[in-house]
């Protein structure tokens, strides 16, 4: 039995870099600079790897983690304007299930000799976890924020 | 996740007999009889320990099978808040590796299986 749920959720974070616009977009818009910090790192087997940076076009970042979860990026570039913006969708698979579906903005703003660089998700997540595996994370999740909370009371 | 449901939550883990049902049930669907199995304890102080899981949305209870098995239920534990923070965090570690990266300084947590 699947409990079937849909919950929207937004969310923006912002940050400063050090580096001129130029060089902050290029980190997004190839795929060398873009896989030197994207994602998939460390402890990460990859399986499946796209870039294609053009409006319609994909990304996909697919692997393997090494407690054996797989994870999917799937992405589809909806607008860009280069050194001003990205406007990307995607889904989010967790071992084979859509987890969610997002809509994600990035806007590059010059700032001094620096970028200042937002990223907003607007996103709908779907049907929580039913899988025994997830389940069994909730909880330890759970367990663990019960844990940190009787600590820091 | 509100206020109300998280004091219900923690409420109901704040007993370990309930928290060892839930560790069994992470396991898979039992009947009221197996989870009594363990404990020295009645039947019916165990079904109160299910209502109160039950309350705070932890387990659920087929009304379908006669012998009416508890499943634990995630959906208390996973809900939008929790997507947040899981994105939050993975853009929070995106950003200080594309800093570093910016920098010309080498992550060191990058085994260099993607470069």
């Amino acid at each position: 039995m699947t409990m079937r749920s849909a919950q929207h959720a937004t969310f923006t974070i912002e940050r400063v870099f050090d580096a001129p616009v130029a060089k902050v977009y290029a980190a997004f818009a190839t795929e060398q600079g873009k896989s030197r910090w994207f994602a998939g790192h460390g402890k990460w087997e990859p399986i499946e790897r796209l870039f294609d940076f053009r409006v319609g076009g994909r990304e996909r970042v697919k692997g393997k983690w090494t407690a054996g979860d797989v994870t999917d990026f799937d992405c589809t570039y909806r607008d860009i304007v280069p050194e001003q913006r990205i406007v990307y969708t995607y889904d989010l698979y967790h071992n084979g299930n859509k987890l969610s579906v997002s809509l994600a903005t990035i806007l590059f703003e010059s700032r001094g000799n620096g970028t200042h660089l937002s990223v907003t998700e607007q996103g709908v997540f779907l049907d929580g976890y039913d899988d025994a595996g997830s389940r069994e994370r909730g909880t330890r999740q759970l367990m663990e924020a019960l844990a940190a909370s009787l600590q820091s009371g | 996740m509100p206020p109300d449901q998280l004091s219900a939550t923690f409420a109901a883990l704040a007993d370990p007999t309930r928290r060892a049902i839930l560790a069994r049930l992470a396991t898979g669907e039992a009947s009221v009889q197996e989870l009594a199995e363990p404990f020295d304890i009645s039947l019916p102080a165990v079904s109160r320990h299910l209502k109160v899981l039950e309350h705070a949305g932890l387990i659920s209870r087929s009304r379908q099978a006669q012998w009416r098995p508890c499943r634990i239920e995630a959906a208390p534990l996973r809900t939008a808040q929790d997507w947040i923070a899981e994105r939050q965090a993975a853009w929070e570690q995106n950003f200080d590796r594309l800093a570093a990266y910016l920098a010309g300084i080498p992550d060191p947590k990058d085994t260099g299986d993607q470069s």
